[in-house]
């Protein structure tokens, strides 16, 4: 069984590039060239030394004393916190920005759900002196008020998506719009592991760098590269796809996706998509999909704006139906219990949705000798506000 | 058994009309309305639009209606059910035009069987890519009779149109500029080097103009161009003006064509 995308852009039977005759040049444009371009001496060289000195990788892979002793277990962090701006996202925007560059494209236009995506883009438009427009929907900008900010002082010019549920699904609907608009100038930088072939291959292997390093630091650690678990939330699923990536291949390796339950599976209210989803085309991509019977795309739901996506990656519905990876989901109430354990016992604040890959730890049944590293995405600081709403220290 | 789409070219290679509209919009049942009204105005063809959650290559304005007819209550089942005894009152070329996935979950066989049924002529659904459609599609489309529509845009390679050409039997969907539907520019020069370009490829199939198509000035323009013109978001607009659907469409219908 492969786990990579094929020659046609299919992953299994999802992927492909299902989008409309005005996107085929751009898209076969990308399609043509991104492979040639990131095997570019210069343009590896140029990556690795941004990636480097300006994201501040490798980020570290920590060993979590005071987790791994509640849960009897080693448990592993992978710091992609740490990263400049706050999450993983950034790999990805570096990469896309410098093939954007020498595809020699002078506008960039970014969706983001949390914000984390679109910092990360206009940070490297900043960093590239290229003109930014984000699209996020308009419930989005109310609650990721501080990222909006920072797109701002960025230089991005944010632009809210008004249509459907106002989040992810239509802030990404604005911005292909927007593509079929600007057809010739235009570079789309998507931020996950979704829309047409070859976004989710390409994005995938830039964050593959993740799970590139977790091989060579866990062996310094523990005289293995392979951990017993690797874990990770999955909204569209980028953070999962990079620390998935040199994995996929080790049997050896399990592989848990974590997805939003928001308020419970079955409440009407989540945003687990292996559960709730199937089969289906959203974003150019055929995917499992949360849709009702007539083929409508539902509006999801999660507290955590980063996995209120109705669709997940064609790799993972892939890795799902084909059981390489297992998929568990985690609630509101669990992830904000994850933020709070995570920040007391080892004072790390994470983001809302890296707490959901934290909240499996004690469903894993891990034996003590066993190793989890779980993907630390982000960072929590854009979600502090809603950290105080619920946990009400003033009162105490 | 003949298509109508087929005979209408062959009956008439210029200035041809046709309109689309968002089924179950303004109000459900409005469908077979709708229809009649456009034929007895003197509409050449009628494009029926499916609604779609997340319509991308749609702008404001049909994005809007799709989202009234979902609520509405439209569903490709409904809107077969409205259309089942339309050919006992016109024989006016059909084609329904929507996204792939409300299309994939009704079963694309099922969908190609029933439209056939109800005497649809072609299909448009423009997120369903070429290759997909010959390599899965295409025979079960050829089977019901059924014209497959395809769009190209000024960026489309020569080499593509012609093999979009070759596997289409009904018209070309020329989109005017790189747009998505509903913006009002006017056709640019630009574009008229693109229709230009076109017309001198002498491809088997015929082409109507689509995209920004919204008054009797742009209309005029396209059908210099190409056969005909195709003009959906004005006429949307159209039908949301106070006074009655059958006022509406005559009054719109006859700003064009006078």
């Amino acid at each position: 069984m492969s786990y990579h995308v094929n020659e046609k852009g299919f992953y299994g039977k999802f992927g492909g590039a299902y989008v409309p005759e005005m996107l085929y040049p751009n898209v076969e444009e990308l399609r043509q060239n991104y492979l040639r371009i990131m095997q570019e001496p210069d343009f590896q060289e140029e990556l690795q030394h941004l990636l480097k000195d300006y994201v501040g990788r490798p980020t570290p892979l920590y060993f979590a004393p005071r987790l791994s002793e509640k849960y009897n277990t080693k448990v592993y962090l992978k710091r992609e916190d740490l990263n400049h701006t706050g999450a993983h996202k950034i790999n990805n925007t570096i990469g896309q920005v410098l093939l954007a560059k020498r595809l020699g494209k002078k506008r960039i236009i970014a969706e983001t759900g949390a914000g984390q995506h679109g910092v990360a883009t206009a940070t490297v438009c900043a960093l590239m002196g290229l003109e930014c427009i984000v699209y996020m929907g308009e419930v989005d900008i109310e609650r990721q008020a501080p990222n909006v900010a920072r797109m701002k002082m960025l230089g991005a010019q944010v632009v809210p998506a008004t249509s459907g549920s106002k989040t992810l699904k239509d802030a990404t609907n604005e911005a292909i719009r927007d593509w079929i608009n600007n057809p010739e100038n235009t570079y789309y930088i998507i931020g996950s592991v979704v829309g047409p072939h070859p976004y989710p291959d390409m994005v995938a292997r830039f964050q593959a760098v993740i799970s590139e390093e977790m091989r060579a630091q866990l062996l310094e650690k523990e005289g293995t590269e392979l951990p017993t678990y690797v874990v990770a939330c999955v909204g569209g699923g980028s953070n999962a796809a990079g620390a998935f990536y040199h994995y996929l291949d080790e049997p050896a390796v399990e592989l848990i996706a974590v997805e939003a339950a928001g308020k419970g599976i079955d409440s009407g209210e989540s945003a687990a998509t292996s559960v709730l989803g199937k089969d289906g085309i959203i974003h150019g991509s055929r995917t499992l999909l949360m849709q009702t019977e007539d083929g409508q795309v539902t509006e999801p739901y999660s507290i955590s704006a980063g996995l209120d996506y109705p669709g997940v990656g064609p790799l993972h519905a892939h890795l799902f139906e084909s059981q390489r990876a297992r998929f568990m989901s985690a609630t509101d109430d669990e992830a904000l219990q994850s933020v709070l354990e995570l920040t007391r016992l080892e004072g790390i604040i994470p983001a809302l949705e890296s707490a959901h890959a934290l909240s499996v730890l004690d469903r894993l049944q891990a034996k003590p000798s066993d190793i989890i590293i779980i993907n630390l995405s982000g960072r929590g600081d854009k979600d502090l506000s809603t950290y105080l709403k619920h946990f009400h220290f003033d009162e105490k | 058994m003949r298509n109508r789409i087929k005979h209408l070219f062959e009956q008439k290679q210029k200035g041809l009309l046709s309109v689309y509209f968002t089924a179950g919009f303004p109000s459900l049942n409005d469908t077979e309305t709708i229809i009649l009204e456009l034929e007895k105005n003197g509409v050449d063809l009628i494009e029926v639009g499916m609604p779609f959650s997340d319509p991308l290559a749609d702008g404001p304005t049909i994005q809007a209606s799709s989202t009234v007819a979902l609520r509405n209550g439209m569903t490709i089942s409904t809107l077969f059910d409205q259309l089942k005894d339309i050919r006992k009152k016109t024989q006016i070329p059909l084609v329904l035009m929507g996204y792939l996935n409300p299309v994939m979950q009704y079963g694309v066989e099922r969908f190609c069987q029933r439209a056939a049924e109800v005497g649809i002529d072609g299909i448009i659904l423009p997120d369903l890519p070429l290759r997909e459609y010959v390599e899965e599609y295409k025979e079960l489309f050829e089977k019901h009779n059924l014209s497959k529509v395809f769009l190209i845009t000024p960026q489309t390679p020569e080499e593509r149109i012609r093999e979009i050409d070759s596997h289409t039997n009904g018209f070309i969907y020329m989109v005017s500029s790189a747009s998505t539907t509903g913006k009002t520019l006017g056709l640019a020069e630009q574009s008229q080097a693109y229709f230009q370009r076109v017309a001198g490829m002498q491809l088997q199939n015929p082409g109507v103009i689509g995209f920004g198509i919204h008054d009797k000035e742009t209309f005029a323009s396209a059908c210099n161009h190409a056969s005909g013109a195709i003009i959906g978001s004005a006429f949307v607009k159209a039908l949301q003006e106070e006074g009655s659907l059958q006022q509406n469409i005559a009054t719109f219908i006859q700003s064009i064509k006078n």
